[in-house]
């Protein structure tokens, strides 16, 4: 599951622009990104990682009537839960990879065209190849790609994103 | 301003720090923004007792988002035509972050200029955290 429509809302890069220190006005300010090059607010390069605000079923974030494995009362609220701890390697579908996992091994985007704040933009995800490998630090790795292209109201293509997330079988202990 | 070719040439190298001692509200920060909610970011309860990590990390995509910046505040805004990386080492709260972009290569077709880059994100150890390539277009 994926979201399958990206409204571009300039609050949403504000605070997005905000969150990674980027400051520039072409972000968050209308008039002075009127007069640069581009011509109004755009979003910065990585902002379509935030279509997982609109996916309806996005497993890294709480939603109704599904117990969060974050910590409340307990640790993880999956303690006392029938399989007791879940561990992060099984928890939640990372960077929204075939793999299944916690950890985003890759990110690759291809812009097409500027991405701009009042636009929509449609989303369309497929998995890509799937692979193995034994790490130094975390065990079997697995290895899991999913493809996603960002399409304007006309169909042009705006983004194409390529992730590639890792399931580990061990915490990794030193980065 | 976009860059110019005729200031451009293979081996240039620049340099931005992205962060100086990361905290973990911009990672909080981060998880708003992005929508990515991992306990393993924001929940210090949940990363060290059930995740086993020594802290919450930030997530990659912070640490590509803020690579970016080093990467449109030199090429420009709406510039970059590719950009991607391995992220290669976990970031941890504290951390202090610096990038560089290498022109790697240059080249005209049809009157556009695409410049290549390697990118690499380091951290105040010199250990890499974020390594990749991008491409741009400049005048």
């Amino acid at each position: 599951m994926s979201a399958e429509r990206f409204p571009i809302e300039a609050g949403h890069i504000m605070a997005f622009a905000r969150a990674v220190g980027d400051f520039n006005p072409v972000y968050h300010d209308a008039e002075a990104a009127a007069a640069t090059e581009v011509g109004g607010i755009i979003a910065p390069p990585t902002f379509v990682q935030a279509s997982a605000q609109y996916d309806p079923e996005y497993p890294l974030r709480p939603r109704p009537g599904v117990t969060w494995f974050g910590s409340g009362r307990t640790a993880s609220g999956l303690i006392g839960q029938s399989d007791g701890a879940e561990s992060s390697g099984s928890v939640g579908a990372g960077a929204g990879a075939g793999a299944g996992t916690g950890l985003h091994a890759e990110q690759h985007f291809e812009y097409h065209r500027p991405l701009r704040a009042g636009e929509t933009l449609t989303v369309a995800v497929r998995a890509g190849e799937t692979w193995e490998k034994q790490g130094r630090r975390g065990g079997l790795l697995q290895f899991g790609e999913s493809i996603t292209e960002y399409r304007g109201a006309e169909g042009d293509l705006v983004v194409t994103a390529r992730s590639v997330g890792v399931r580990t079988a061990q915490p990794v202990k030193d980065g | 301003m976009a860059l110019s070719s005729q200031q451009l040439k293979v081996g240039d190298v620049h340099e931005a720090i992205l962060v100086d001692n990361l905290t973990r509200t911009q990672i909080v920060q981060y998880a708003g923004a992005s929508g990515d909610y991992n306990p393993l970011h924001t929940d210090e309860v949940f990363a060290t007792q059930v995740a086993g990590y020594p802290s919450v990390f930030s997530h990659g995509m912070l640490t590509m988002g803020m690579t970016g910046r080093m990467l449109t505040d030199f090429v420009g805004d709406g510039r970059l035509t590719r950009f991607g990386g391995r992220f290669t080492a976990q970031v941890w709260p504290g951390d202090t972050l610096s990038a560089t972009a290498t022109v790697t290569a240059l080249e005209t077709n049809d009157n556009v200029t695409v410049a290549d880059f390697d990118v690499v994100t380091t951290n105040q150890a010199g250990q890499v955290v974020f390594s990749g390539s991008a491409s741009a277009r400049i005048d």
